[in-house]
């Protein structure tokens, strides 16, 4: 090796993004834990095959989402119908309390397919250019866009919430009217 | 059809909002030891060669 920087040097530093868009991407810590392990292995060993200056975020990003997407097939062979499982939880109707309700968006972002929660995290939260999710996912821009957009109709479904409804209708304006009747006449 | 523009563009927002939240829900935890241990691990084992 050169005496330039080693880039392996630079690995904790990307870790808990890392973590996160796994965790994001499988919806379960013990899975995403062994496929960051799966990642740092393969990005210590294969370090050579890293173009210097490139985004190592990225780098190891690609890595461990083509870890998931290549155990996930070689389920999908073994198991018989992955997508049935869902069937019956997607119907529950979130509580219409007037805002879009974090846990009721959790429950229906980890409903999505794997390949529409990879493209939001990528694009919609973890701040990646559409050019670098196509790099990434090694699809074309415009299938990144799309899959955008059939992403964001597929959470609208599954919350419940027409495309064009809007979210947060009147929050909670009514709350405070409700304390005054208890007030106690003095004598 | 203005104002349904405007709805799906709220929408939007809130969904980002909330993607972002999910994200750094995630980047919040606590990262466990084995990673370090993994990479010194790695390190050892490349300087012992």
């Amino acid at each position: 090796m050169s005496g330039g920087a080693d880039p392996r040097d630079e690995l904790p530093d990307h870790l808990p993004a890392l973590r996160a868009f796994a965790i994001s991407l499988c919806g379960d810590v013990t899975m995403a834990d062994d496929l960051v392990q799966d990642t740092i292995v393969k990005a210590w060993t294969n370090i050579d095959k890293f173009a210097v200056g490139t985004n190592l975020r990225a780098w190891l990003f690609t890595i461990l989402r083509n870890t998931f997407f290549s155990i996930r097939r070689k389920r999908k062979r073994e198991v018989a119908d992955p997508d049935g499982v869902h069937a019956g939880s997607i119907s529950e109707k979130p509580a219409h309390d007037g805002r879009l309700a974090f846990a009721d968006f959790r429950r229906a972002f980890m409903q999505l397919s794997p390949e529409h929660r990879e493209v939001l995290i990528l694009a919609g939260a973890s701040g990646f250019a559409y050019e670098e999710v196509a790099e990434m996912t090694g699809v074309a821009i415009g299938t990144v866009k799309s899959r955008v957009n059939r992403a964001r109709a597929r959470l609208c479904d599954l919350m419940g919430l027409a495309e064009g409804e809007n979210p947060m209708p009147g929050v909670d304006a009514a709350t405070n009217g409700v304390m005054s009747s208890s007030r106690i006449q003095a004598a | 059809m203005m104002r349904n523009g405007d709805n799906k563009s709220k929408l939007q927002e809130r969904i980002d909002e909330n993607l972002k939240r999910v994200y750094q829900e995630a980047l919040d935890e606590r990262l466990p030891d084995r990673f370090q241990d993994l990479l010194q691990q790695l390190r050892e084992k490349e300087a012992g060669k």
